[in-house]
């Protein structure tokens, strides 16, 4: 899940009742499933809600980038590099669709990432966590991307149209990322000892940070509840982690892996595994800025932003003389 | 009779295996120094094409290595090639191993490369090896492409702002002494000349320098002079810069060998 946690900026959830004409014949619309357009009308905190929600999503893929970046250059094989500067790339583009779908809200892409550097926009948890070996790059691509397309099939349903538009293609690649890390592992469990305890040491350090990438149970929140009226958001946290525990668990046997939760349980009655709780202190502290990445990730953002300026500014003058020479060759000729 | 036959083939696959290696390695080097950007590019967009070069250019490597491997005949494939030769055994030209700098000197860099790629490239359709003009056929529409954007960039860049003009002028500059070793010939070159396998390199030169010139003309910079010229890539002595390359590239091939991936 790449956006943790949205505010809604609501109090409490309204009735149809309490509702003005304009905002409850929206709601109606919602609720009978047709899908929200840039141009009409929405309540102000619908839109604020999907801009945090799009723009948090948008900075995650971005951000994203770097900690896989940081094994492209060291790839063992022609053919994994090339898979994962495509995937990497891929990763970039739904940046690159999201801040579009963000943009159809009123917000510029520049604005977010004001936002972003200046640390008031978030972005996953999980992005600031070490990639240490070729084998997380493996764990990133089953657990990071697998746990995003069960938050990310839903979205391809919700209310806002540019944004449930993304998500259908964006879900389409996402499968492909995922296989891409199932098969990097699965490849090295069939390898050398120091390749299996390489793949084992991979899923030991990012099993927890994954389950964590839902967010806390947001049972009794009321910004969930609000977001879930707007379907903007479909299933609670602790519905999709149990979805993704019972997904998992079984390809991490077929790999010949051990699950790092002492508590993880096959419950027959429930058809589903027991599992145990995340460190949701260590959470809080990422989301608060204290993980071990946190400080290089948001800098190398601010860096290739500040670095890049001149170069931004360069070819918006070149495009500013290259219109007035065409006027004055226009005047010249008429 | 036959002998000569078979000693002049030898010749003949010795110059094509080190012809094939300087393909592949420029692709690979370069491939490599543009993957370093990933995630640092001043725009989303160019974080998207940079990643776009670069695969192209992994996929081109493949191509040339996994032919070079063939024609060697000793059993090697292009991981091997890629992956398990030191230094001295690289054939790519400097200019491909020079440190990115700022995104300016790393589309100047990509701008002269590119040119040059282009115009050999178009050359090797015709080759009489129809494996080379296999892969060249599908490097160069790739090529085409990377040519005008770099093109492209490098004049808006250079009719840009008086900082962006400069930047590019410096980049032009530093990278220029490092051009000259495209069009150098080696011994290996004159039998894949003769055979129509491969271009003498002098002869890409006149098409090279028109294409350069009308651009740098266009980005309002000023072409150096030609003065002394770098050069040693095409014969395995390198910058300080390729080993440091290799040692990140081959890493996980060097620490754990005999591994599959």
């Amino acid at each position: 899940m790449y956006a943790q946690m949205v505010k809604t900026d609501a109090a409490r959830v309204k009735s149809l009742d309490d509702m003005a004409p304009e905002e409850r014949a929206f709601q109606e619309r919602i609720d009978a499933g047709q899908k929200i357009e840039p141009k009409e009308w929405m309540p102000e905190g619908y839109r604020k809600t999907l801009v945090r929600q799009i723009s948090q999503h948008a900075h995650s893929e971005i951000v994203g980038q770097l900690p896989e970046g940081n094994w492209i250059t060291r790839a063992p094989t022609l053919e994994r590099k090339a898979i994962l500067l495509a995937k990497v790339q891929d990763e970039a583009g739904h940046g690159l669709y999201l801040y579009c779908a963000a943009e159809t809200l009123g917000i510029s892409r520049d604005e977010m990432y004001e936002q972003l550097h200046s640390g008031k926009a978030k972005y996953s948890s999980i992005f600031n966590y070490p990639t240490l070996s070729w084998a997380d790059i493996g764990a990133i691509g089953w657990l990071v991307d697998g746990a995003a397309i069960m938050n990310q099939v839903p979205l391809q349903r919700c209310s806002y149209g540019p944004y449930a538009r993304a998500m259908v293609r964006i879900c389409k690649e996402e499968s492909f990322h995922q296989r891409q890390g199932f098969d990097i592992l699965a490849k090295m469990v069939k390898g050398t000892p120091a390749q299996r305890a390489m793949v084992q040491d991979a899923l030991d350090r990012w099993w927890w940070p994954s389950l964590m990438m839902f967010g806390p149970s947001d049972d009794a929140s009321i910004h969930s509840a609000q977001s879930m009226v707007w379907k903007i958001k479909q299933n609670s946290n602790d519905e999709l982690r149990q979805k993704f525990v019972d997904q998992t668990v079984p390809q991490a046997e077929y790999l010949g892996l051990t699950v790092p939760d002492p508590d993880l349980k096959w419950n027959e009655k429930k058809g589903g595994y027991d599992f145990g709780e995340p460190d949701w202190k260590e959470f809080f502290e990422v989301i608060a800025g204290n993980g071990l990445c946190n400080a290089e990730r948001l800098g190398a953002r601010r860096k290739a932003w500040d670095d890049g300026a001149w170069f931004r500014d360069g070819l918006t003058v070149h495009a500013e003389k290259a219109s007035a020479r065409r006027a004055a060759k226009t005047a010249a000729a008429e | 009779m036959a002998t000569a036959i078979i000693v002049e083939a030898a010749v003949d696959r010795a110059a094509l295996f080190e012809f094939l290696l300087r393909m592949g390695d420029n692709a690979l080097i370069l491939g490599h120094r543009l993957s370093e950007w990933c995630g640092h590019a001043p725009a989303l967009e160019e974080d998207i094409a940079l990643a776009n070069t670069a695969l192209d250019l992994i996929g081109q490597t493949q191509l040339w290595l996994g032919l070079a491997g063939e024609v060697e005949g000793r059993g090697r494939s292009a991981d091997d090639l890629a992956y398990l030769r030191d230094a001295r055994e690289f054939r790519n030209l400097l200019l491909t191993e020079r440190p990115n700098g700022d995104y300016g000197k790393t589309m100047m860099r990509q701008f002269l490369f590119d040119a040059w790629h282009y115009v050999v490239l178009k050359a090797l359709r015709a080759s009489s090896d129809a494996r080379i003009a296999e892969i060249a056929e599908k490097a160069s529409k790739e090529v085409s492409y990377h040519l005008e954007r770099s093109r492209d960039l490098v004049i808006r860049l250079g009719d840009g702002t008086a900082e962006s003009q400069a930047r590019m002028q410096e980049a032009l500059d530093d990278l220029w002494p490092y051009t000259g070793e495209m069009f150098v010939s080696e011994t290996s070159d004159e039998p894949l000349g003769a055979a129509g396998m491969a271009p003498e390199p002098q002869s890409l030169k006149a098409e090279w320098d028109a294409l350069v010139a009308e651009a740098l003309s266009e980005a309002t910079l000023k072409k150096p002079a030609d003065g002394h010229m770098h050069k040693g890539g095409k014969r395995g002595i390198h910058t300080e810069h390729l080993g440091y390359i290799l040692a990140e590239l081959q890493f996980l091939q060097r620490a754990y060998p005999g591994a599959t991936w």
